[in-house]
């Protein structure tokens, strides 16, 4: 194969040489190549297949319209598939793969599906496959989906690294072409804060490309030019290989930088892709025009490509199309194309122009026919001829590229992203973006503009203008250009007759012109509909090939303008975008912070093993030499509580100081029990409801002084909380005067409990511990280490037993925890987990979250009569009356044991009436909670039960089907070891 | 015309010229003896199912765009019926027995495929609350199975197993749980109902609600008035504005939730899976993209579009739990809106209003209940009595206290 | 939803620093009767168009605000703090 590179020209450097493999052999560019230039200057035309026919397929366009050259790049982890090889810069050692044949790319038995093509039209698979219904599933969808998809994905985790981060500007330029270069530069100039952002390795955009000259220039000198002194401008920004993908409300853009995409072995420091959030005060887009292809038999070939893209890839990459080249053109834009090839002395067989007057003045070699289309194109993998419609007669032509230059077609995406319509402007033949966006402009080629001059001047036109609304003025800038071709906007072309071979309009989806056809036909001729059942513009592209061809075919077939046809939806995102971009550092471990508590080391130092509680990790057990089972070891610990004593870190309960003169008043109206008469010094239980009635979160609050209360939340709940009594205090009540801070961080807090703690507190409490002095629900500040630390003491208890929680100031937790370990060493204290903990409350009948599940009331876990009768306003007062929530068919708690000890049951098994039918209808409600009971030597649990206390003493079947367990078990009263020292709804 | 592989094998022959239009584009009558709001999947299935099971069909479709231009053309296109609570529960798997039976029902292949439904669990009280509902669901007929987490992880090797900030402990699996090409639940409604004498009609919206003595008697719409029977409404995403033309206020409130897509690959994960320590989702098309989405973006919204703070957080979710999605390329995102109901559970019922039906709030479950939810309101509107599954799904369970809050979130529809 | 709200307290700030509650609606006087608490808990307008709704600035000044927001296009077309006036009728 040999080499189509040209011996100059271009923004190549011939001096690097960069090897790469695609299937597996060896080739190599240069620096400054694409993926795409390198292999068509290596003669590597057939680069992938189609989705549906598998037909050969090769590169099309040269940008991130590509809908063909999708390759797999990478390995391992990296493993990138659907690779745009006209967006992938080329490095030495670049392994890309072909995707979508089997067993080859040159042998592809999938191509044997275009025979059957007649039966595979749009929208074939929703008339078959249904016989025999199980088939589907087992036979028809296998096939399908193996057939489909494009490239294979990696099942590996990435081992690059990717971060986000926000930027804010005046301006925020989206394009770096003419009109976005002369745009940056006025409105850098100007002072303004600037963001210019190209998706392509070199600013320039089309002035890469271009054969022009600027200022006396040739063009990419003169973006060079621009670009040098944007980089001396102090408030400007530029953002290469910088994609903006979509605009969002605020007039902040979302934008991915490609930052080490370009490299064979990223550096770890830096990440791979980074996501940006830009809100901007304004933005332009000059993102340009996309051009159309033609539609003809065959205009998929290998070989056939898009006009700018036969010109990007000779004039900015130095690689000759073809040996024998033809032109097909609608308007003046194929001129410049003929006029570069002759230049750079390619053959140039012909300019088929569809217009019987051509405009233009061209004085070159070929062969002009006027008032010719092509027809069709023939060639397998790679283009050998066309077939012309010239005259009323045909005639045949020996080509091996073809350039198709169908017109323009702006890049409006992002200005349609927040809910505006394109508008269609007949003398452009285009959709336009809406009018009177607000925060942005549109500059160039994007408003149908055509020509260099007229890009540049738009630009610098349209910057000046915001910089105005700004309030800088910005100065002119003007720029004389030699051989610019202004090509006026012409009608599509869209005469099919003489057609042959197939005429497709999404290439990658493999839609063809019969397919819109046939939509048209059976009813879906709107456009969303259309594109719906025939999966045009769904592919990787979105269409930006497509949509302008199959709008203008569906206005022909219901002969209207593409106006009353309208287009689809303009989503994000312009381009695909990694998972991996959008995700950032927020992976793995980091996927959501970690909150450890003060105790965390103490629990560490102790044993603990930890468990995922929301975003903190809490002690769970806290296993000893010789357990063979966290079994073991939480029975013990449940054990030594009741036994002696335990101290269990409960620092993730959330706290709360609520202070002010009305504090007691608010916390009335927000407890559904009584607060206002809680004396000083004492802790009071207390429910919150929501305003439906139900029960929201449940916690102690102790009354310090006068106006001063501390109150603690559920650990689930504790943010929520804080949310509600600052709702409460700031929106419903403004007039209490109350205050509130979340202290949760500020103390690290200790549950004391069991017989021995007492004792054991005194030894570091400076203050009288006794029944008398502290006695059942006392909370008091104390003096600890004989007046070296103050804490807050609470005697209340979440275990039944004797027991205390005591708050230290967070940076003294795990010495206090020490020292109490230390002094209860006597007494036979030892570390306890919240699985412990679980017990604990189950024997005594104790509620959690896993109780009061967002669908319980007071009465229906046993505590209505905590419901105030008294007072005339609390949260949830008035739909806690509604006729449902006294329902006697409502779930109510009770306690539930195996018949048998040695038997045991799960949280979730449901309970059943003994030995009635399982069913629905015969559902008596649910266990809650479970847990062993070292005491009671069974398993028992808490369950919400229809009828609830009525029913205790009943037998009933504990049923959990899914593990296919059925305990034979009694509903009892939920407080299994009888109350001692009270606790939780005391 | 009937669809079978002959039919295509013939037209094929005959360079496919011979199809002919799925369904009519009849102009409005000026009487129908019942109207239906809305040409989304909802409306499409309580037109067929008037004709199919009650023999109604003097019946309009009116649809403001194009068939199944709403939340039926918009969603991930998961089914399943692993719902907790009686009022829900059978309703859900009545909606998964006429899905397995849709295509011989309607003669179109809306590719309802089985591929199984995995919930996950990160913690104990989500491991027991799968526990409660698998059971629940077993207690109902239907399939359930709880994975511990090497079963999970010997179905889904590819989840992080090794370095999750929340580990998978376990999963409820529903297998009959899939997907549908939600499209072609649409479009095949239509055309059945089409053939059944139903007029659907595209290009026609309700502009106003007209009541004569309290009672109901027509629409006006972009294209007239138009006299009926019975008004039934099911108009999703827009279900306060339409109730607001007859003076009701709706327990509902209209959220954007945004759906994903990424490039198409060859077959990457073959169920269903749902993340349960955030939001995410995910399947895989036919067609090979990856089908997800997230959580709502918590705000009311009429724009079918969100916000890059969900995106991000859905894409964070997807690579927590999939590491490897890192490197797939997301394609598009899109917006639908969602009547957000007070618990979280749909409504269908009479309205105090005479003639006038009520099918609304379907929160984001809206799609797995197409067939079921057109099946009971053509039910109720025929009868004049709710179907036994759709007993619970009234409009005053609120203010009598008898929520179907399956994750007892309370009235604050945005958590739902 | 609008990326950026403009807290009278903060300035302007990004979304994610504000919580989103619902509908600003005055809280019922307690000895409402039945009917205008349903209404309230459980019944909303829910507009096409600009809508008042109560966001919480919980990652900045923690204050309580009315959001004047359009549903249709998600501009924010006021913000207020919600302690500056009665949320309770009667």
């Amino acid at each position: 194969m040999s080499s189509y590179r040209l011996s100059a020209g271009g923004l190549i450097d011939r001096a690097t040489s960069l090897s790469f493999t695609f299937d597996g052999r060896d080739y190599a560019g240069h620096d400054g190549d694409t993926l795409a230039s390198a292999l068509l200057a290596n003669g590597r035309r057939l680069v992938g297949r189609s989705f549906k026919y598998h037909r050969p397929r090769g590169i099309v366009a040269a940008g991130s319209a590509e809908p063909n050259a999708l390759v797999t790049i990478g390995r391992g982890g990296r493993t990138e598939p659907n690779t745009r090889a006209t967006m992938q810069e080329l490095y030495a050692g670049l392994e890309a793969r072909s995707q979508n044949r089997w067993p080859s790319l040159d042998f592809d038995l999938g191509s044997l599906n275009g025979l059957f093509s007649p039966f595979l039209g749009a929208g074939f698979y929703y008339k078959t496959f249904m016989w025999p219904g199980a088939l589907w599933e087992k036979l028809y969808e296998p096939l399908i989906r193996r057939a489909a998809g494009l490239g294979q994905a990696t099942r590996e985790a990435d081992p690059d690294r990717y971060e986000k981060t926000w930027a804010h500007c005046d301006l925020l330029v989206v394009g770096s072409g003419p009109a976005g270069l002369t745009a940056a530069l006025t409105a850098g100039r100007a002072g303004l804060r600037v963001i210019l952002a190209d998706e392509q390795f070199a600013f320039g955009g089309s002035l890469l490309s271009e054969s022009a000259r600027i200022d006396g220039m040739a063009a990419p000198d003169y973006a060079a030019r621009c670009v040098e002194e944007l980089r001396s401008l102090p408030s400007v920004r530029l953002l290469s290989r910088t994609t903006v993908i979509g605009w969002y409300d605020s007039n902040v853009f979302g934008a991915v930088e490609r930052a080490q995409k370009h490299v064979a072995m990223p550096k770890g420091h830096r990440p791979l892709e980074r996501f940006w959030r830009i809100a901007a005060k304004h933005a332009l887009l000059a993102t340009g025009a996309e051009e159309r292809p033609l539609l003809f038999g065959g205009n998929d070939i290998p070989g056939v490509m898009l006009a700018g893209a036969m010109r990007s890839y000779l004039n900015r990459y130095g690689v000759a199309p073809g040996r024998r080249v033809a032109i097909a053109t609608t308007n003046d834009s194929g001129y410049a194309l003929a006029r570069d090839l002759e230049r750079a002395g390619v053959d140039l067989v012909a300019i088929i122009d569809s217009r019987t007057q051509p405009t233009i003045s061209y004085h070159g070699r070929a062969r002009v026919m006027s008032g010719a289309r092509v027809t069709d194109a023939r060639g397998g993998k790679s283009l050998s001829g066309l077939t012309v419609a010239v005259g009323g007669r045909s005639e045949t032509l020996a080509v091996d590229a073809l350039a198709m230059a169908g017109g323009f077609s702006p890049i409006i995406h992002l200005a349609c992203h927040r809910g505006g319509k394109p508008v269609w402007a007949e003398e452009k033949h285009a959709f336009l973006a809406p009018q009177d966006l607000d925060g942005v402009t549109l500059a160039g080629s994007v408003t149908g503009a055509a020509g260099i001059a007229a890009c540049l001047a738009d630009g610098a036109a349209q910057a000046r203008t915001v910089a105005a609304a700004l309030g800088k003025k910005a100065a002119h800038i003007r720029a004389d250009v030699e051989d610019d071709v202004v090509a006026a906007p012409q009608p599509p072309l869209f005469s099919l007759s003489g057609v042959k071979g197939k005429a497709f309009v999404d290439f990658q989806n493999d839609v063809h012109v019969a397919d819109l056809g046939l939509a048209v036909r059976e009813g879906f001729g709107h456009v969303e509909l259309a594109k719906r059942y025939t999966t045009t513009g769904m592919a990787t592209d979105q269409g930006k090939l497509s949509n302008a061809n199959a709008i203008s075919l569906l206005a022909q077939a219901h002969g209207v303008s593409p106006a009353e046809v309208g287009t689809t939806t303009f989503r994000p995102f312009y381009t695909p975008v990694s998972f991996g971009a959008l995700t950032g550092a927020a992976r793995g471990k980091h996927f959501q912070p970690v909150r450890k508590s003060p105790l965390h080391e103490w629990a560490a130092k102790n044993g603990a093993v930890f468990v995922e509680a929301g975003l903190w990790y809490r002690s769970s057990w806290f296993p000893r030499t010789g357990e063979t089972g966290w079994r073991e070891s939480v029975d013990r610990e449940v054990l030594t509580v009741r036994a002696a004593a335990g101290l269990c870190d409960v620092s993730t309960l959330g706290k709360i100081e609520i202070s002010g003169r009305d504090a007691a008043t608010f916390l009335d109206r927000v407890y559904c029990n009584g607060f206002a008469k809680l004396p000083v010094g004492k802790a009071r239980y207390g429910l919150m409801l929501r305003e439906d009635g139900m029960i929201y979160d449940d916690g102690t609050t102790s009354r310090l002084s006068e106006n001063r209360y501390f109150m603690t939340t559920t650990t689930a709940y504790a943010a929520g909380v804080m949310s509600h009594l600052e709702f409460c205090a700031q929106v419903l009540w403004p007039d209490l005067d109350v205050q509130m801070a979340s202290v949760t961080d500020q103390w690290a807090q200790l549950a004391i409990a069991g017989p021995q703690s007492r004792a054991i507190l005194q030894k570091i409490v400076d203050e009288e511990l006794s029944e008398e002095a502290f006695g059942f629900l006392a909370a008091r500040e104390v003096s600890l280490f004989g007046g070296r630390l103050n804490g807050l003491l609470f005697r209340i208890s979440f275990s039944g037993e004797l027991a205390y929680e005591l708050a230290v100031p967070a940076g003294y937790g795990e010495s206090v925890a020490d020292a109490l370990m230390a002094v209860g060493e006597a007494h036979g204290i030892c570390a306890y987990g919240v699985e412990a903990l679980n017990v604990l409350r189950i024997e005594k009948g104790f509620v959690t979250h896993s109780e009061i599940n967002g669908t319980v009331t007071p009465a229906d876990i046993g505590l209505g009569r905590m419901v105030s009768r008294t007072k005339t306003d609390f949260i949830g007062k008035a739909m806690l009356a509604r006729e449902g929530l006294s329902d006697p068919v409502r779930l109510k708690l009770v306690g539930v044991m195996p018949l048998d000890p040695a038997a045991s049951f799960q949280p979730g098994s449901h309970i059943l009436r003994e030995g009635e039918e399982a069913t629905l209808e015969n559902d008596q409600g649910y266990a809650t909670s479970a847990g062993y009971s070292p005491h009671l030597k069974s398993t028992i649990g808490l369950a919400l039960v229809v009828g609830g206390a009525e029913r205790h003493g009943e037998q009933v079947m504990i049923w959990n089907n899914l593990r296919q367990q059925y305990t034979p078990g009694r509903i009892c009263d939920p407080v299994f070891l009888s109350a001692a020292k009270g606790g939780q709804g005391a | 015309m009937r669809y079978s592989a002959l039919s295509i094998f013939l037209n094929g022959l005959r360079g496919n010229t011979g199809w002919t239009s799925a369904w009519h584009f009849p102009e409005p009558r000026p009487h129908y003896d019942v109207i239906i709001v809305g040409g989304g999947g909802h409306g499409l299935a309580t037109a067929y199912y008037l004709a199919r099971e009650h023999g109604i069909t003097n019946v309009a479709v009116l649809e403001k765009g194009y068939v199944g231009s709403g939340n039926v053309g918009r969603n991930t296109t998961i089914i399943r019926s692993n719902y907790l609570l009686p009022g829900n529960n059978p309703f859900y798997e009545l909606s998964l027995k006429l899905w397995e039976g849709l295509e011989k029902d309607l003669n179109y292949n809306a590719m309802v495929s089985q591929r199984g439904v995995i919930n996950l669990s990160h913690n104990d009280s989500q491991y027991a609350a799968q526990m409660r509902r698998g059971n629940a669901m077993r207690l109902h007929g239907v399939d359930a199975e709880l994975l511990d987490r090497e079963q999970v992880r010997s179905m889904l090797p590819y989840l992080d197993f090794d370095n999750a900030r929340f580990p998978v402990l376990g999963g409820l699996l529903q297998r009959r749980g899939g997907t549908v090409r939600h499209d072609a639940v649409a479009w095949g409604y239509a055309r059945a109902a089409d053939q059944r004498g139903v007029d659907v009609v595209q290009n026609c919206e309700v502009t106003g609600i007209r009541r004569e003595n309290g009672r109901v008697v027509g629409v006006e719409t972009t294209r007239g008035f138009i006299g009926c029977g019975k008004l039934a409404l099911a108009a999703a995403g827009n279900s306060s504005r339409v109730a607001a033309m007859a003076d009701l206020k709706l327990p509902i409130e209209s959220h954007v939730l945004q759906a994903f897509v990424s490039e198409g690959l060859k077959p990457f994960i073959d169920c269903v899976v749902i993340f349960g320590a955030g939001h995410f989702y995910v399947s895989q098309s036919d067609k090979g993209g990856l089908v997800f989405g997230g959580d709502i973006d918590g705000y009311n919204s009429y724009a079918q579009r969100g916000n890059l703070a969900t995106v991000e957080h859905v894409a964070e979710a997807g690579v927590a739990l999939i590491p490897a999605l890192s490197r797939v390329r997301v394609l598009r995102s899109w917006g639908g809106i969602m009547d957000m109901t007070m618990d979280g559970s749909p409504i269908i019922d009479r309205t105090p209003i005479d003639n006038l039906y009520l099918n609304a709030g379907w929160c984001y479950g809206g799609f797995k209940a197409t067939p079921a939810s057109g099946y009971c309101f053509a039910h109720l509107i025929a009868r004049g009595e709710p179907h036994p599954t759709t007993r619970e799904m009234r409009l005053d369970r609120f203010e009598r206290g008898y929520a179907i809050d399956e994750r007892g979130l309370g009235a604050q529809p945005n958590l739902h | 939803m609008a990326s950026l709200i403009s807290c009278p307290h903060c300035g302007i700030r990004p979304k994610e620093e504000y919580a989103i509650k619902g509908a600003a609606l005055p809280r019922p006087a307690p000895d409402a009767p039945r009917s205008v608490w349903f209404d309230h808990v459980f019944l909303r307008d829910n507009p096409r168009g600009p809508y008042e709704e109560y966001w919480h600035h919980a990652g900045g000044c923690r204050r309580w605000l009315i959001v004047t927001r359009d549903t249709a296009t998600h501009e924010v077309l006021a913000c207020r703090d919600a302690g500056a006036e009665p949320a309770v009728t009667a």
